[in-house]
């Protein structure tokens, strides 16, 4: 507090953030990417434990002995498939009866906003098809969900067999405590969403589905189950929802545990868990992980059908068996009797699972980093906006206060009433603009897709592709046709002024972006704060070369290139990310030609106050900058 | 056989004796007890108990109920055990010592797929005057074995299997004590189950609107509980019958919540009308907690797509941490129909001292309550109460067309917004603090503007010294 209230000292400061301001954000730019890439590495990383006592240890005895059932059911399955052309709803019907479950279908359908790519077809539909198994003398309040999805394709056949085996089990056994439902969909995701809407009663994307007959109280956990070989050499998990929402850390610290009791290999992103984390070898193969992850969670999508359990509050997690060339395959029976042990775990819940960790990375299935040590990453990114901000606003004032502290006389404060007008009232438009056009980038790519396909001759996926083409275009001619409106008086404290508040802007929602969707946010950080640091005018045409940085977190949040448009709030799409880029990139190049010499953030603070000596309010700029070089 | 007979002879005047003793002065305390067994189709048997105890009471029968008392309380949460039937059974005058309860042994009953207790206490007219009252304390417990779980996937039943016990005495103090067994063939064949040993009467009623055939084992007559003084009963399927649902019954309802979020939801209870034509009326009972804030004024109520019109609805608001809401409406269900009432809600935030232990758990809601005189499609005769078996009692008829139901839909589960009570809830807590008393400090550097005041020396020179500038047009100092 002294620091700051000591006029002397707060000087002092200020020349040192405005002297160093360049080093400074270099340094914290590379810090951030440093402390990121230090993550996987064991001081950051810490052992995943089992934070829920209700499933504190693995005392259960797994009795699953299903394994020929299964494979049974599973070319059963398999073979009605193939006659049927589609889920064989029927049999699957009969199956689940037989074992005496409570068998409902739902159909639905959907309109997709671009044809499917195999069949040319707009209009999907399908059939899903579910079992509850009703817990003895409960009330029906809570349920847990085994989920297999069925794509057109004909894989997924022995995780039916196994849900029927592992159903049948189940239903002979008194201890459950929750419903079981056990759920077949049809049409991958599209399915999966249809039957999640159906049984919340919601429609989120205007799915028409029948509703449902039979329920089963408030879902508790989820677990989705892909598996196309009768024999698997690994399981390989799968966290990452929509939206980067990930469920609670316990649900696969749950599945882990009961991988290592039952000797299972378990594989995360594909990647074998690093034995020695001792040495280096280990932490980097944790961190190619943890690049995979934060790559597949920036996407937003889903990484199975569990994705779409989260939005509903529904831990779930995706169990894919991988069969590759390995010496040791388990069969059917070791990932049964895993799942049985997740299960009957699961079982005992007495509340939702909420006491570990909702926000993670992870390095290693066994290995997790926590939201209070990866969160200091983009802190450091966004630090460079914060400084760069501070360097601005200083600037701004300075131009103003510095030769009133220099010892000029009243003369002085005239000045600082137009700078201000300036700063406030002429961004106003830009903001509105930069903000209308983030908002045609969310909502015209698909509202227009009708019209252009009317009126010319493109297809869907390209005319969505052509409308966000379009805006950017209109949207390099921004910064010529709203130029004036800066320029007017004070054309440098009018691009401070809106470059300040646009870096503003910029990493306000970036930390947004990055409290929500960890992954994303430090993605767009990395890319966009050194473009949106370095960015600055030369010349008259392209003052306002940093337009696309206030537009990009709009950008990023449309829904127009989603296949299956399930509209999520905040999805990533790397293509408007990547156009984004290419537009600042492109404002940078045509600021080339006029200054070329000035590129160099070094020269940055002298640079700007030597070229606009012409202006009629550069007095005290000159007077400014010969006080800094004296000083 | 004969041999049978033969000690009938030797057994009967003593029983007889017994009974007609017991009936020149009528006990005052008199116990009725029943078990209805019904085996269905799909191999599932539900058995159902009923203990009827009445004794003389010295009040005398106020004039007219004031309604004003009348209460009504739900507690959703709680689950039956064993704790549950322990007291429930001391209740009995046999206790499990004799007579039907010696069945009821829990850790059998409580291997279960349905489960369901009660017990009734209300005062009875003794006679048509209603000068003096008897107390009357009615114990039900219906449990449902089923073929998966407890059959092992046989669906052949006796009385050993599903309760580890036989029958082998009557209770002492019971005027009646009988064995139902529902009989009534599923299919147009003449039998379907197999009754072992056979019974030597049967009993016809209409019970839920249809026929039903039962046969009869009364544990009085000394013939039934044969000479190794055990009966078990059993039962055998003669055609295994198909793995078909049972029939739907004309009602039944649903219940859920919809939406996603912390904010906002719905309550919604499906109401089933399964009469092929006939529609009946259905009073609907909701209580509703107050942390849950209803919105009445989204409250629809749809059937086949258009609205239906409740002819009569009374609310009466919630008050916060005094009284829940209470909704009660009589809907018309349109015959062959699904009717949707819904009501949305907005999640209260509880006081941090009032969440429950478990407060991830969620709170629960308690069911709705159904009550309808349903249609039935066997004209029903009008019956003597105390003369008919207890379990026709459980679905009063009021006239011959119709039969009473009451229903409770399942209960909900509802999570509200909850803090984290945990580690990190207290250092968002410490750090709000610190921020709190920071924010004060900063915000005065921040709004504040600092000049150095020079200290005022030479006033008079000063002012002398200004005055000319003035005059020389130069600012002044």
């Amino acid at each position: 507090m002294g620091l700051l209230s000591d006029p002397v000292r707060r000087r002092a400061l200020a020349r040192l953030v405005l002297r160093l301001n360049a080093p400074l954000c270099a340094l914290s730019y590379a810090a951030g990417v440093a402390w990121f890439l230090a993550l996987a590495f064991p001081p950051l990383t810490q052992r995943t434990y089992m934070s829920e006592n209700a499933m504190g240890s693995t005392m259960v005895e797994e009795q699953f002995a299903g394994g020929e059932r299964a494979r049974g059911w599973a070319r059963d399955f398999a073979a009605h498939r193939r006659k049927a052309g589609a889920l064989p709803a029927a049999w699957l019907e009969r199956a689940m009866r037989s074992v005496g479950l409570e068998v409902y279908t739902q159909s639905f359908s959907r309109k997709l906003p671009f044809p499917d790519e195999a069949h040319e077809r707009y209009m999907v539909s399908g059939t899903n098809v579910y079992g509850i198994l009703r817990a003895p003398r409960a009330a029906s309040t809570e349920s847990l969900v085994l989920t297999v999805p069925c794509g057109s394709d004909a894989t997924n056949s022995q995780a039916v067999g196994l849900l029927l085996a592992l159903a049948a089990h189940f239903r002979g056994q008194i201890y459950w405590a929750k419903d079981i439902i056990f759920l077949v969909t049809e049409q991958d995701l599209l399915g999966t969403e249809a039957w999640l809407e159906a049984y919340h009663d919601v429609n989120v994307t205007g799915m028409q589905s029948s509703p449902l007959q039979g329920r089963a109280g408030a879902i508790q956990a989820a677990v989705a189950l892909e598996l196309s070989t009768d024999v698997v050499t690994s399981l390989d998990v799968a966290v990452e929802g929509l939206n980067g929402q990930l469920p609670n850390l316990d649900l696969l610290n749950l599945f882990q545990t009961f991988c290592q009791k039952g000797g299972l290999l378990c594989t995360l992103q594909g990647k074998l868990q690093p034995q020695d984390w001792t040495s280096v070898d280990g932490p980097l193969q944790g961190l190619q992980t943890l690049l995979l992850m934060v790559l597949q969670q920036a996407s937003g999508r889903p990484h199975g059908p569990h994705g779409l359990f989260l939005r509903y509050r529904v831990e779930a997690l995706t169990i894919r068996g991988i069969n590759s060339f390995r010496q040791y395959k388990y069969d059917l029976v070791a990932v049964g009797k895993a799942l049985e042990g997740v299960f009957r775990k699961l079982n005992h819940l007495l509340e939702r699972l909420h006491q570990s960790f909702f926000f993670y990375l992870l390095p290693a299935l066994s290995r997790f980093v926590s939201i209070g040590l990866y969160m200091p990453a983009v802190g450091f990114l966004l630090l460079v906006l914060g400084l760069k901000a501070l360097e601005l606003w200083m600037q701004l004032h300075e131009a103003g206060v510095g030769p009133e502290e220099a010892g000029g006389g009243p003369e002085s404060s005239p000045p600082l009433q137009p700078a201000q007008s300036v700063g406030l009232a002429s961004l106003v438009a830009p903001l509105l603009i930069s903000q209308a056009m983030g908002l045609a980038l969310y909502i015209l790519p698909v509202l227009g897709q009708h019209v252009a396909t009317q009126h010319f001759p493109v297809a869907e996926a390209e005319a969505v592709v052509l409308t966000l083409l379009a805006i950017y275009a209109a949207g390099l001619a921004l910064p010529h046709s709203t130029q004036r409106v800066v320029s007017a008086r004070a054309p440098d404290r009018g691009w401070m002024a809106l470059k300040l508040v646009a870096i503003i802007y910029l990493a306000l929602q970036l930390a947004c972006i990055a409290l929500t969707n960890f992954s994303l946010g430090f993605l767009l950080a990395v890319t966009m704060v050194p473009a949106a640091a370095l960015t600055k005018p030369y010349g008259p045409r392209c003052r306002l070369g940093y337009w696309p940085t206030v537009w990009c977190p709009w950008g990023c949040s449309s829904p127009g290139s989603e296949k299956l448009c399930l509209r999520p709030g905040l999805p990533m799409s790397s293509f408007l990310e990547g156009t984004a880029l290419v537009h600042l990139l492109l404002a940078a190049v045509r600021a080339q030609p006029h200054r070329p010499q000035r590129a160099s953030a070094g020269h940055w603070v002298r640079g700007l106050e030597t070229t606009h000596t012409d202006l009629p309010w550069a007095q005290p700029h000159e007077r400014h900058g010969g006080r800094q070089s004296a000083g | 056989m004969a041999a049978a007979c033969l000690r009938l002879v030797w057994l009967a005047p003593l029983l007889l004796g017994l009974v007609d003793g017991g009936r020149a002065e009528p006990p005052r305390d008199a116990l009725r007890e029943e078990l209805v067994i019904t085996p269905l189709p799909s191999g599932d048997v539900a058995a159902t108990f009923q203990f009827r105890t009445r004794w003389d009471s010295d009040l005398q029968r106020e004039e007219g109920t004031d309604h004003y008392f009348l209460r009504y309380a739900v507690l959703p949460r709680e689950v039956v055990c064993t704790e549950n039937l322990t007291p429930w059974k001391k209740l009995l005058p046999c206790s499990s010592k004799a007579g039907l309860s010696v069945l009821l042994k829990a850790d059998r009953l409580f291997h279960t797929s349905y489960h369901s207790q009660a017990v009734h206490i209300r005062p009875v007219c003794r006679n048509a005057r209603c000068t003096s009252i008897s107390w009357e304390l009615r114990q039900t417990l219906s449990v449902v074995y089923d073929a998966f779980v407890t059959g092992q996937g046989k669906k052949d039943w006796s009385l050993f299997r599903m309760f580890s016990r036989t029958l082998t005495e009557p209770c002492p103090l019971a005027s009646e004590s009988r064995v139902y067994v529902d009989v009534t063939s599923y299919n147009q064949d003449n039998e379907t189950l197999e009754v072992h040993p056979t019974p030597t009467t049967t009993y016809q009623d209409v019970t839920l609107g249809t026929q039903k055939t039962y046969a009869v084992y009364d544990l009085l007559d000394t013939a039934v509980i044969n000479n190794s003084r055990n009966l078990n009963l059993q039962f055998k399927w003669k055609s295994p019958p198909e793995n078909e649902a049972p029939p739907v019954p004309f009602l039944h309802a649903q219940r859920y919540v919809s939406g996603y979020g912390l904010q906002n939801g719905e309550l919604n209870t499906l109401l089933y009308n399964t009469h092929p034509y006939r529609a009946f009326p259905v009073l609907v009972l909701d209580t509703v907690p107050w942390y849950l804030r209803l919105y009445v004024h989204t409250l629809t109520i749809t059937s086949k797509g258009k609205e239906n019109k409740p002819s009569y609805v009374h609310y009466q608001p919630a008050q916060d941490r005094l009284q829940p809401h209470l909704l009660e409406m009589l809907i018309q269900l349109p015959a062959n129909s699904a009717t949707k009432v819904s009501i949305q809600f907005e999640r209260a935030l509880l006081k941090w001292t009032e969440y429950t232990p478990d407060p991830n758990h969620g709170f629960y809601v308690s069911p709705s309550v159904l009550s309808a005189l349903v249609p039935s499609m066997v004209a029903a005769k009008p019956v003597d109460w105390e003369e008919s078996p207890l379990f026709k009692s459980l679905y009063p008829v009021s006239d011959s067309s119709s039969y009473f139901v009451r229903l409770y839909t399942e209960p909900l589960l509802v999570n509200l917004p909850t803090p984290d009570f945990s580690m990190p809830y207290n250092v968002i807590c410490l750090t709000c603090t610190v921020v709190a008393v920071c924010y004060g400090s900063f915000y005065n550097l921040l709004t504040r503007t600092f000049h150095i005041e020079e200290p005022s020396t030479g006033g008079l020179a000063k002012w002398l010294a200004n005055l000319i500038r003035r005059a020389r047009g130069v600012p002044p100092l």
